[in-house]
């Protein structure tokens, strides 16, 4: 089946049910697979065609999620920008993937005039949340138009081998690079991760992660595939607020990352009826040990999953529940219908027992990363079958005599802030910027919060830069979970014996 | 100096780190305006405990009071009231 088909399988099922709220508007199943027609047959009146991308530039909203259904019902590929985004980076992307349509809201807008120059392949600009086109140019058009379109599904003839989706992330150069899954891809990982978590139609989800990243919009998809009800929230700013809605909405399945799971254990839970939770997960970065134990002892009655994922194949590893307490540590074994295995540096299998990198091999394998057939070519290589693709992590773990895995560190230097992949190499650009910056080096450092907070030292020509000035640069120039946390403005850096940064000796 | 303008030379020195194109008004959401994140919060929320000696219970970090300035100018007067000992 095709991602979108599971949307109309349980609008025919159920229409009434409500599958989504979201800042206390909500949609119906049917609803929401009528408006998506709507946007689908809209974006094929702006000669959308099959295998063209549609860039998503909103906060996690109702028209987001009708935008990427509408999306790929008109045959096309999905692209969610965090709305943290600024316009040097938005520029990448699109001129990567060579968009032709870009769907936002009147907060993020200028963010895109500002390099709408720049930009030739957008034809067709849809505003979300204006109601009238006063001094708009003829390519925007209102979310009003959407809803004048035909409900009719458009006959687009695609097949599951048909790209999806492009999910950019972060890469050690800083440039972003756009992960291609395709339909079998999405539907293949997504079941195989609700087999683990035994979702029905039952569930109800709560995702306060930004569908721009893989494992919120995977919330999104499992949730329609398996006919669950999904609260979406913007953002996770206001713990109390996510824990009232899980009491008030009976919410059963809470995905999460170790800094929400920090902000949590620090608070006072009693207020709250959280009795209907029936499962939480963690991945996206590893959770400390203790944190794992406290969550446990604060959720009784919660299954709690470790897991493990890189969004070049999604969800990768999870550590079965019943495992957690005699390996806390480990993040567990290869997801249904995959396997994995660990590599030394000349390609030999590491028995049970030693640290090689992760190789992956299943359905959920993407595609690649888009126009960037190099970068590729490292991550998904030949594999044992001729004509199959398996992806090498450049993640470094151990294997125990049992089999399970443990994360030991990533091959390269990039940096897991708030569970999003961070490029030391990007920032120290930014910092380079300024012409005071003589030298930048940037690393990431333990944080009970953030798991790794980003820390960039910096060496300056002429001292004119105070630290606070460094950081309003920072800050006017980078998404809000790559600013650094702490500058340290020092005399020199330490180096190696060829002159280049030695970041290894700092701390 | 009065409460709202306090909260914005906090937000302004903290946050924005004297980032003078950043314009927002006491009403503007800092969500909305990109000027807060989770962590910004968790400061905000400091902040006011340690300047007004006030004590935020989790469950009062909300939007209500914590995303403009002129809804957080509420919350700490209405708090200032409640725990001044009445004569």
């Amino acid at each position: 089946m095709l991602v979108h088909e599971y949307l109309t399988f349980h609008a025919n099922r159920h229409a009434e049910k409500i599958a989504l709220i979201c800042n206390n508007n909500s949609i119906r199943y049917g609803e929401l697979d009528l408006q998506s027609n709507q946007m689908a047959n809209w974006l094929i009146s702006k000669q959308f065609q099959r295998g063209d991308r549609a860039i998503v530039f909103l906060p996690n909203c109702i028209e987001a999620v009708i935008s990427i259904y509408g999306i790929l019902k008109a045959g096309g590929v999905f692209v969610v920008v965090n709305p943290s985004t600024k316009s040097d980076k938005l520029l990448q992307i699109i001129s990567n993937c060579r968009a032709n349509v870009i769907i936002t809201n009147s907060d993020l807008f200028p963010v895109f005039t500002s390099i709408q120059p720049q930009v030739v392949s957008i034809n067709s600009i849809l505003i979300c949340d204006r109601n009238n086109k006063t001094n708009l140019s003829p390519q925007v058009s209102l979310f009003t138009d959407i809803l004048k379109e035909s409900d009719h599904l458009p006959r687009v003839p695609i097949i599951d081998l048909d790209l999806a989706c492009l999910v950019y992330t972060s890469g050690s150069t800083g440039i972003p690079k756009g992960v291609m899954s395709d339909h079998s891809n999405i539907t293949f990982v997504a079941n195989s991760i609700i087999s683990i978590l035994n979702n029905t139609d039952n569930d109800i989800l709560i995702n306060a992660l930004p569908l721009s990243f893989d494992y919120g919009l995977y919330q999104l998809i499992m949730c329609i595939m398996f006919g669950g009800k999904l609260i979406l929230e913007e953002n996770f700013y206001f713990p109390a607020v996510i824990l009232k809605r899980i009491s008030e909405q009976r919410v059963t399945g809470f995905p999460g990352v170790p800094t929400i799971y920090s902000m949590i254990l620090t608070m006072d839970l009693s207020p709250y009826d959280l009795s209907s939770l029936r499962y939480m997960t963690n991945t996206a970065a590893a959770l400390p040990v203790s944190h794992i134990q406290e969550i446990r002892k604060k959720f009784p009655h919660v299954t709690f999953y470790s897991m493990y994922g890189l969004t070049e194949t999604k969800r990768t590893l999870y550590l079965p529940p019943d495992q957690l307490d005699i390996r806390p540590s480990s993040v567990g074994i290869a997801i249904p219908g995959t396997e994995v295995w660990l590599e030394d540096e000349n390609g030999n299998r590491v028995p049970p027992g030693g640290s090689g990198e992760l190789v992956i091999r299943g359905r959920h394998v993407m595609r690649g990363y888009w126009g960037d057939p190099e970068l590729t070519a490292k991550r998904y290589r030949e594999g044992p079958i001729p004509g199959e693709r398996i992806c090498y992590s450049g993640d470094i773990f151990r294997m125990d005599e049992e089999g399970y895995l443990y994360f030991v560190r990533r091959s390269d230097d990039v940096i897991k802030s708030r569970g999003e992949k961070v490029s030391p190499v990007e920032i120290e650009l930014v910092l380079y910027e300024l012409p005071d910056v003589k030298e930048a080096a940037v690393i990431g450092v333990t944080d009970p919060v953030m798991g790794e907070a980003i820390k960039a030292y910096v060496v300056l020509h002429n001292k004119t830069l105070t630290e606070a000035q460094i950081l309003a640069h920072c800050r006017r120039r980078l998404e809000e979970f790559k600013i650094p946390r702490m500058i340290q403005i020092c005399d020199s850096l330490p180096k190696t014996s060829s002159g280049k940064i030695h970041k290894k000796g700092l701390s | 100096m009065t409460i709202e303008n306090q909260i914005r030379t906090f937000i302004n020195e903290n946050f924005l780190f004297g980032d003078e194109t950043v314009q927002y008004t006491n009403d503007d959401s800092f969500i909305r305006k990109g000027i807060v994140d989770s962590i910004a919060i968790l400061e905000l929320v400091m902040f006011v405990q340690e300047a007004y000696h006030i004590k935020v219970q989790d469950q009062e970090i909300t939007p209500d009071n914590f995303d403009s300035i002129n809804s957080l100018a509420k919350y700490i007067q209405s708090k200032q009231n409640l725990e001044t000992p009445s004569e």
